[in-house]
């Protein structure tokens, strides 16, 4: 009887595989087909990569999402480890107000920060563009970064800080030799998750952006009313580009700690 | 540390901008008449009124909290038994399945929604299969069957790791006792593992009910046009016809519900942590 349930857990399990991995399978097969069909596979061609290379919409899309997406992170990340760090000094009512506002973003969903967004660009009169999307995006990537140092701040040793100056640190070179190294990976982890929220975003994306410029979720989801079997090379390259960056991240790790505990044997 | 507060500064001006004062134009908006100057704003509850009186938003508003909700309690049926297992596996195993079930989350939604398009056609692969089973081939695209499909498929996986980060947190040494003190295993399952898993089972329908009640391209790619829920008509209200009193009114009216719904978990949550302090 256990074995059968185990059998049956095990059966449940493959099934939510399939569902899980079908739609990416389907994306990367339907890449190669010589047709335009998405139902059909006529044969195998990389006729639609070489689209997508000159598709030049298509690169430029590619273009912005990374841009936006580094530049993005890099600022997010300063600004709210930055922020983080003088609000864990700061008075417990703005605290609690930044917190607050923090969530906005957070929990109201995208569509609503969005309109919102959308309204204030407009009442300013800027033009909708590169400029309004990336700051769209360093607004949604703060809370995020601060989300993730914080919890590394409460943690520290406030002593730690108090002997550096002691010891003649002036307050500044205490924040960057004291302070910022020991909450290097709530940081890395802050900025990673800030990356890949800006790199999916959608629905903010295509509120306050306009004259053309466009990132790679737009681009889908405009090119989604006609068939263009490119967006699936596109997916296909995405797909891999992330799975060798995960199997880095998850992997080298592991390697490196086994090379480690080796020689530290040897 | 006092010089470390004036860091704080720059960032409470740019979200006085770029946070507040949105939210500010939301509420601006819904209460006042069409015309975009500010200055001469007149209070109103038109664009409320207009939503309530017509069925057809009504429907649209009902519709959306229906698959809504029907997207929550699917994930939470499939999303246990899932978080379920996964927290049973060994050591070593565990890390492989979370791996397994975040990674869809890492690559871009549109681009995994864009392939259900393809698999759900009417020529496509389901209904091949179907018809070399035997079965008529059936509509799939463009029903609220696809759509609900859609979303369990993109916010299965929070459901799924929420429900296991709980399962794994709770001590294995409960179910010990329980079952020294005679309980069965479907007994100590109800009154141990269920109740102390409840938390992650209650954020985890605030992470899926939440952008399934909001979203608009999941209906747009898997319920076609014709298929609308509140997030569609809020974007058609700002990007179509322009009428942005009337969508800030929809957005305030669903961020509301949302608000209520999000109160009442909490409160699950809260009565159910009294109650089994009281026992």
């Amino acid at each position: 009887m256990k074995k059968s349930r185990r059998i049956g857990s095990k059966i449940f399990m493959g099934v939510l595989m399939l569902f899980f991995y079908a739609p990416i399978i389907y994306t990367i097969f339907f890449s190669f087909n010589s047709g335009r069909s998405l139902t059909h596979f006529d044969g195998f061609s990389l006729q639609w990569y070489g689209k997508m290379f000159s598709d030049s919409n298509m690169l430029q899309a590619v273009f912005y999402t990374i841009v936006i997406a580094v530049i993005a992170t890099a600022v997010s990340t300063i600004v709210g480890t930055i922020t983080a760090i003088g609000l864990s000094k700061s008075h417990r009512i703005l605290k609690l107000i930044v917190e607050q506002v923090n969530n906005f973003p957070l929990m109201n969903p995208d569509i609503v920060t969005a309109i919102g967004l959308l309204m204030l660009f407009s009442g300013l009169h800027a033009s909708k563009g590169f400029v309004t999307m990336l700051l769209a995006h360093i607004m949604f990537c703060i809370p995020y970064v601060m989300l993730s140092v914080t919890p590394k701040l409460k943690s520290l040793d406030s002593n730690i800080l108090e002997a550096a100056m002691d010891l003649g640190c002036t307050p500044m070179q205490a924040l960057i030799k004291v302070i910022v190294p020991q909450i290097m990976p709530g940081v890395v982890s802050g900025a990673l998750i800030a990356f890949t929220m800006s790199f999916d975003d959608f629905v903010i994306s295509y509120f306050v952006t306009g004259n053309g410029v466009s990132n790679i979720s737009i681009l889908v989801y405009t090119m989604s009313k006609r068939v263009n079997p490119s967006i699936n090379a596109l997916s296909t390259l995405i797909i891999v580009i992330i799975s060798v960056f995960l199997l880095l991240v998850n992997i080298v790790p592991s390697l490196y700690n086994k090379s480690k505990a080796k020689s530290a044997k040897g | 540390m006092k010089s470390f507060r004036k860091m704080t500064y720059p960032y409470v001006v740019w979200i006085s901008f770029i946070v507040v004062a949105p939210m500010f134009l939301i509420l601006l908006y819904a209460f006042t008449k069409e015309g975009n100057a500010v200055m001469d704003f007149v209070f109103t509850l038109d664009n409320f009124k207009k939503f309530f009186v017509d069925s057809v938003f009504i429907d649209v508003l009902l519709r959306s909290l229906r698959v809504a909700l029907v997207t929550t309690v699917l994930c939470i049926l499939i999303g246990y038994p899932a978080g379920y297992f996964i927290a049973k596996s060994s050591e070593g195993v565990k890390m492989r399945w979370v791996l397994l079930i975040t990674f869809p989350t890492w690559i871009n939604m549109l681009v995994r929604t864009y392939a259900w398009v393809g698999i759900l056609q009417d020529d496509g692969i389901v209904n091949n299969i179907l018809s070399i089973i035997g079965v008529r081939s059936i509509t799939l695209l463009h029903t609220e069957f696809a759509v609900i499909l859609g979303m369990v498929y993109n916010f299965l996986p929070f459901m799924i790791l929420q429900i296991y980060t709980a399962l794994t947190k709770m001590d294995n040494s409960l179910l010990e006792a329980a079952a020294d003190l005679g309980a069965d295993r479907v007994r100590s399952f109800l009154k141990v593992t269920l109740p102390l898993s409840l938390p992650g089972v209650l954020s985890g329908i605030t992470l899926v009910f939440l952008p399934a009640v909001s979203s608009f391209f999941i209906p747009k790619l898997l319920g076609g046009g014709q298929y609308v829920m509140v997030g569609n008509l809020i974007e058609s209200q700002f990007l179509t016809s322009g009428d942005w009193n009337f969508g800030s009114a929809i957005s305030l009216i669903m961020v509301i519900i949302i608000m209520i719904s999000l109160y009442l978990t909490k409160k699950v949550d809260k009565t159910e942590l009294t109650e089994r302090r009281a026992n």
